[in-house]
């Protein structure tokens, strides 16, 4: 079940939490980050959409905190990571499709990985309960489909 | 750079620093749990997620307000068709990709060059669904 066994995972799981814990207790704010995208669009667009009062309010912080983890991994890789700088293996159109899709349905659902799994599953929010249920269970399907039809990592 | 942008720049380096820790910089860590080959990515969850559990539902019982003002508000959604829709074509785009929002972020940071194009795309994913569902 844990090829890799369990404890990069934990302590990992541990540090975003410590970083979500810190952002919370000293600003009431999410630390989540798919909203990061459409806030940053906000910058380039004039559509009502994006020029929505929250976005518009929340953009700046959601910038420092991009720039955040972006540092953040940067430093792992420069410190403690056994591997150094690293490079992906899975093929280009499937970032850049998997991408425009990851994009388009977080927005839609108003939120991810981070926004329902980590924040609105800890904040009891059944709606983001639903959303990750489904976000698992298609990924797992998406995932084996395409290990199945033998598409090319 | 005010107080509120140095606590998220703050709280954003640590957020960075764990995902790359527990390997999520990697498409290939996320593809081996959505491949049902190592379920290490729902203890990593689990474990930021008890944190922000108590960050949420604990800490305000002793703390008036958030340290520089503001309010605690747990994070709350509508449910409507829009969750179940994106989260969806979000789950189509992660078992493709090994990506979400955040992985993606780090992976630059690891220095995974091509998650350029990932990130990009999910500029264009964002605009799309603004521009045209919003």
């Amino acid at each position: 079940m844990f090829p890799l066994g369990i404890y990069p995972y934990i302590v990992g799981g541990l540090i975003i939490g410590v970083g979500v814990f810190f952002v919370y207790v000293m600003t009431g704010l999410h630390a989540t980050q798919s909203s990061f995208f459409s806030t940053t669009i906000s910058y380039f667009s004039n559509i009502p959409y994006f020029q929505r009062r929250t976005y518009l309010d929340t953009r700046e912080w959601r910038l420092f905190f991009a720039a955040g983890v972006i540092i953040g991994a940067l430093i792992y890789t420069l410190t403690i990571s056994p591997d150094g700088f690293w490079i992906t293996s899975v093929h280009w159109w499937r970032l850049l499709i998997g991408g425009f899709l990851v994009g388009f349905g977080t927005r839609l659902s108003s939120g991810c990985t981070s926004g329902h799994g980590i924040s609105g599953v800890a904040s009891l929010s059944t709606t983001s309960l639903y959303a990750v249920i489904t976000f698992i269970l298609v990924g797992i399907f998406t995932a084996n489909a395409m290990q199945i039809l033998g598409v090319a990592a | 750079m005010n107080n509120r942008n140095t606590i998220l720049f703050i709280g954003g380096v640590f957020f960075g620093f764990g995902l790359a820790f527990g390997g999520m910089s990697k498409p290939e860590i996320v593809l081996s749990f959505l491949q049902l080959r190592d379920y290490g990515l729902i203890l990593l969850m689990g474990a930021a997620s008890a944190m922000a559990f108590v960050a949420i539902n604990i800490v305000p019982k002793f703390m008036g307000e958030p340290a520089l003002g503001g309010e605690f508000k747990p994070r709350t959604r509508a449910f409507n068709r829009n969750t179940v829709l994106g989260a969806i074509v979000f789950g189509v785009g992660w078992g493709m990709s090994g990506q979400c929002p955040g992985s993606a972020l780090s992976s630059l940071g690891v220095g995974n060059i091509p998650v350029i194009l990932g990130i990009g795309a999910m500029f264009a994913g964002a605009y799309v669904m603004g521009r045209f569902f919003g």
